[in-house]
């Protein structure tokens, strides 16, 4: 057992785990964070995305003490980093206006990578979003509805970003 | 406009709205079966003993070697059922088998503390508790037809006089399709959580489309009464068929589990295991004889239909007898005789997926027509069109077919919005100035008909309570796995009774809510529990329209005194779809309340020196009748087309078919060997809309069914397949193309164009269908034939 200490969505967890855990599993079995789901087991359905400083990576691919003295923001505490008193984030907003989902079971890994996608590329063009989203699955939608969503939420951010922050970014 | 189909002014169905549970699914709120587990406490984990044989007799096990490992509490075996060992219907798939029928079925079940410690306990088994002896097997659906390996009763369709007919036909053609099974790859695999309470009453919550059938085999495997059996589905991450009658076993288990050891027990399939446990959609054989008149008119189809079953039956007769009523398609043939039957092979149990033999039978007759158009010397659009059914017609098992013009009218749409006849002039164009890449457009229609085909499923039920305070709760008999179900009756539910959509929530769908339901498929959840839903809310409302009795009182002040007056607020609805009927024996009748139309036109560029493709633009009109919810309809659309287009072009699904020690295995376990369509295989341009005025008389609001027809949409990526690559060959060329068309299968069909000689076919060498996705030589008979032999 290793002793790890985790921020995760905002709380600070500090627990035993064994150094093979995946991080999916410590944060559905110990955490129960069952928002982030287990689809394929392979790694290439990106139904388990969360971010990790950040980052969009699959947590099925991660050890929870690879995670130690890092941050993990999980679909449950997305909508809390989106800074505005427990509103949705514009993606949330996005994918549930856009009917971007169907089972929900793809969702918030596909959110959480589409986040990561418009944190790098603010505007992306159809066919980058397209790119940007290729390693997670859905079953159900045939895409076309997360692609509108994620431009949707593109055209939301860029609209709620006050011009000066914008720059902020960009430099 | 009947009353079942006419909708009030301000109508709460038609409505855009989201998905029910959309606000869940975007905050990760949304449970499933297995994100249960830890609201429970000391639950206990099961892992599977499979099998590593396809067909093998169990000549000892003995769960010892388990009960050394620490944290196994104990195994499940045979002995231990208390009532019958059988995880379906028709007696032939024991849960605990004796005899192992697959490669990787699971011959008994380990509990443990944790996962890993039943895993191990598994383990223990596996390699020094149980001794198998192999026995022969039989794998592909061509071994299964030389060996006469076959399961269930035959089916026969038939109509008028198919000798004669092909003894008068201008020409006469002859040729063999044979077509993969598809995995389902819903992204949450089967998931079973079961509890008993103080009473013995025992709670199993599932990932199934069919909680009643799921109860009854709970039961029987218990040796309960149903009523001592209470199963509940929140929702599932995706069944398209393969949670209809798959998850039985699984439930059982952990039901077992649960009364044996007093303590709640988890079954979830790992990926793996779901995929060499649980079965597929049938691939299929179909060897035919088909004649047309000088017109291009068919005349006659003669066919035989080999469905590949795997070891029992499951649901293969239903879905045979789907396929055979769906081998018409779009088109009338005067003169009929199709006979079906089932292999029995040593795989999964195959069973429903997304269509549920319709896909296969239409196939059968859109792979006819694209080899057939070329010796024709029609366009293959030309062909389809000219064979349309039209009005007063009946198909081969003798129901008229309805509104016929709708499909001309979706074809019409469909080639002048998508400039049909300007985009051909292009892609000629450009496929006569590219000598190594070659495009292709392709339009093809559907036909789907509506209703099970067994009669007595289409009936549903549905409770709606009222409340005092006038909040709306319903229940209904279907299950939600993302298709909109719930949305639906929900919309239903608010124009029935004339609330706001706000005023009305739904509750997860249990068996001691609604009894006796039917499986939530056929595409037909909303018309039947629609119904049921309607009627409950109906009755509520009259009852409330007497109180108000024209006063005109708000919904909350009519509740409040209709509660006064001891007016019952609350109502059980009940639905059975009118006018159906059908004969299983003679496979003749009216079986389907009315049909789903839709077109699609497909545009493909193929590279001829791999094979690669992309679907250059997609464009569908479908028919959903009067949508209950456009923006639902639209996602089961286009998901709907995709998922076929997976099965038709990149879903691979491999067994291993040598004689090693893993013949048997199903070898694409998992989505890095198994293609799903990803973002990257999207058509470029993707526009779907839906047939305007096409108000169905004889569904709930004058909807259609809409979760399996356009599946089958995706028949014109595989026809604009062919048509790519018989561009790099001369003209009149027929060709074959494998199914799944993946690259390398388009590859070979290159190949074929190419190596063809003008208007001379090409003789094929006999054998038996290559698995690499090259030409399936020896298609036809006798040896030295070409695959459409052409008699004048």
């Amino acid at each position: 057992m290793t002793r790890i200490t985790v921020n995760v969505d905002g709380v600070e967890y500090s627990d035993d785990v064994e150094p093979r855990t995946l991080l999916v599993h410590y944060l559905r079995e110990t955490l129960g964070k069952t928002g982030t789901v287990v689809g394929c087991d392979t790694s290439n359905c990106g139904a388990c995305t969360v971010h990790l400083d950040g980052r969009s990576v699959k947590s099925c691919n991660v050890l929870a003490v690879q995670a130690d003295g890092h941050e993990v923001t999980t679909i449950e505490g997305l909508a809390e980093t989106a800074g505005s008193d427990g509103k949705l984030h514009p993606m949330q907003v996005a994918f549930h206006e856009a009917h971007g989902l169907q089972c929900g079971y793809c969702t918030p890994g596909m959110i959480m990578q589409a986040c990561d996608l418009l944190k790098e590329n603010p505007d992306p063009s159809e066919q980058e979003i397209r790119e940007g989203l290729e390693g997670n699955l859905c079953r159900c939608t045939g895409y076309h509805n997360i692609v509108k969503a994620v431009q949707q939420a593109a055209a939301a951010m860029a609209t709620d970003q006050p011009e000066p922050a914008r720059e902020e970014v960009a430099s | 406009m009947s009353a079942l189909s006419q909708r009030p002014d301000d109508a709460a169905v038609g409505l855009t709205v989201p998905h029910e549970s959309a606000a869940l699914h975007v905050t990760g709120a949304a449970l499933y079966t297995d994100d249960l587990v830890g609201r429970f406490r000391d639950v206990l984990h099961a892992h599977p003993v499979q099998a590593p044989h396809a067909h093998a007799r169990i000549s000892r096990l003995d769960p010892t070697p388990a009960l050394h490992v620490p944290g196994v509490v104990r195994i499940l075996t045979a002995a231990d059922v208390p009532g019958l060992n059988d995880s379906g219907v028709l007696g032939d798939q024991p849960l605990f088998p004796a005899e192992v029928m697959h490669h990787g079925q699971a011959v008994c079940w380990v509990l443990g503390e944790t996962l890993e410690a039943a895993r191990r306990g598994a383990e223990a088994i596996a390699a020094s508790g149980v001794d198998y002896d192999p026995l022969p097997s039989v794998i592909t659906v061509r071994e299964a037809m030389a060996a006469g390996s076959f399961q269930g009763a035959d089916r026969h369709v038939q109509r008028g006089d198919v000798e004669t007919a092909l003894h008068d036909a201008a020409q006469v053609f002859t040729g063999e399709t044979e077509f993969a099974g598809q995995e389902h790859f819903y992204l949450e695999t089967h998931a079973s959580l079961a509890v008993v309470d103080e009473s013995g009453q025992v709670f199993v919550q599932s990932s199934t489309q069919h909680p009643s059938e799921t109860q009854g085999i709970v039961a029987h495997v218990l040796g309960v009464p149903d009523h001592a059996v209470t199963v509940q589905c929140l929702r599932m991450g995706g069944g398209f068929g393969g949670k209809e009658m798959q998850p039985h076993g699984f439930a059982a288990v952990a039901a077992l589990g649960a009364t044996l050891t007093g303590r709640p027990v988890r079954v979830r399939l790992t990926r793996a295991q779901d995929v060499t446990m649980t079965g597929k959609r049938h691939g299929f054989h179909a060897a035919w004889r088909v004649g047309f008149d000088a017109e291009g008119h068919f005349t006659a189809l003669e066919a035989t239909l080999t469905s590949d079953g795997g070891w029992s039956l499951d649901l293969s007769e239903p879905v045979l007898v789907r396929a055979l009523c769906h081998v018409d398609n779009a088109y009338f043939i005067p003169n009929v005789s199709v006979r079906g039957r089932i292999a029995l092979t040593h795989k999964t149990s195959q069973t429903a997926f997304r269509g549920f033999g319709g896909p296969q039978g239409m196939l059968v007759i859109e792979d006819i027509i694209g080899r057939c158009a070329p010796q024709l010397g029609l366009e293959p659009h030309e062909l389809r069109r000219r064979n349309f059914y039209t009005a007063g017609q009946t198909t081969p098992y003798g129901q008229e077919v309805r509104h016929p013009d709708r499909l001309v009218r979706a074809w019409d749409t469909i080639a002048e919005s998508a400039e049909l006849d300007t985009r051909r002039a292009e892609i000629a164009t450009f496929n006569a100035s590219h000598a190594t890449a070659k495009r292709a457009l392709a339009v093809t229609p559907v036909k789907f008909g509506i209703s099970f085909n067994f009669t007595p499923l289409n009936q549903a039920g549905a409770l709606v309570h009222v409340y005092k305070d006038g909040s709306v709760l319903i229940n209904h008999g279907g299950t939600e796995m993302g298709q909109g179900l719930h949305t639906k009756m929900i919309q239903v539910a608010a124009t029935a009774l004339g609330v706001p959509l706000h005023r009305v929530r739904l509750a997860p769908t249990r068996t001691d809510k609604v009894p006796n339901t039917s499986a939530t498929a056929a595409s037909s959840g909303a018309d039947l529990n629609g119904g049921a839903v309607k009627d409950a809310c109906e009755q509520i409302r009259a009852r409330l329209d007497a109180v108000d009795d024209g006063a005109g009182l708000a919904w909350e002040d009519l509740v409040a005194k209709a509660y006064l007056a001891r007016v019952q607020l609350w109502a059980a609805g009940f639905y059975r779809t009118e006018g159906l009927g059908w004969d299983a024996a003679t496979m003749h009748g009216h079986p389907f309340k009315y049909f789903a139309y839709g077109v699609a036109a497909a545009e493909v560029e193929v590279d001829g020196f791999t094979g690669a493709y992309r679907t250059r633009r997609v464009d569908i009109v479908h028919d959903v009748g009067d949508s209950l919810s456009p923006v639902v309809d639209v996602g089961q659309i286009e998901g709907a087309f995709v998922q076929g287009a997976g099965w038709l072009t990149l879903e691979d699904l491999r067994w291993d078919e040598g004689d090693g020690p893993d013949r048997g295995r199903v070898t694409t376990q998992a989505a890095s060997t198994y293609k799903l369509p990803s973002l990257s295989e999207m058509p470029e341009v993707f526009n779907v809309t839906l047939l305007p005025d096409a108000h169905e008389d004889g569904a709930v609001y004058g909807s259609k069914a809409v979760g399996e027809p356009p599946l089958m949409l995706a028949f014109s990526v595989r026809e604009a397949l062919r048509q790519a690559a018989a561009a790099f060959g001369p003209p009149g060329v027929s060709i074959d193309l494998a199914s799944p068309a993946t690259p390398e299968a388009v590859y070979w069909a290159i190949e074929l164009a190419r190596s063809a000689v003008p208007a001379t076919p090409v003789p094929y060498a006999a054998g038996p269908a290559p698995r690499d996705g090259s030409p399936a030589a020896g298609d036809v008979e006798p040896v030295s034939a070409p695959p459409w032999q052409v008699q004048t």
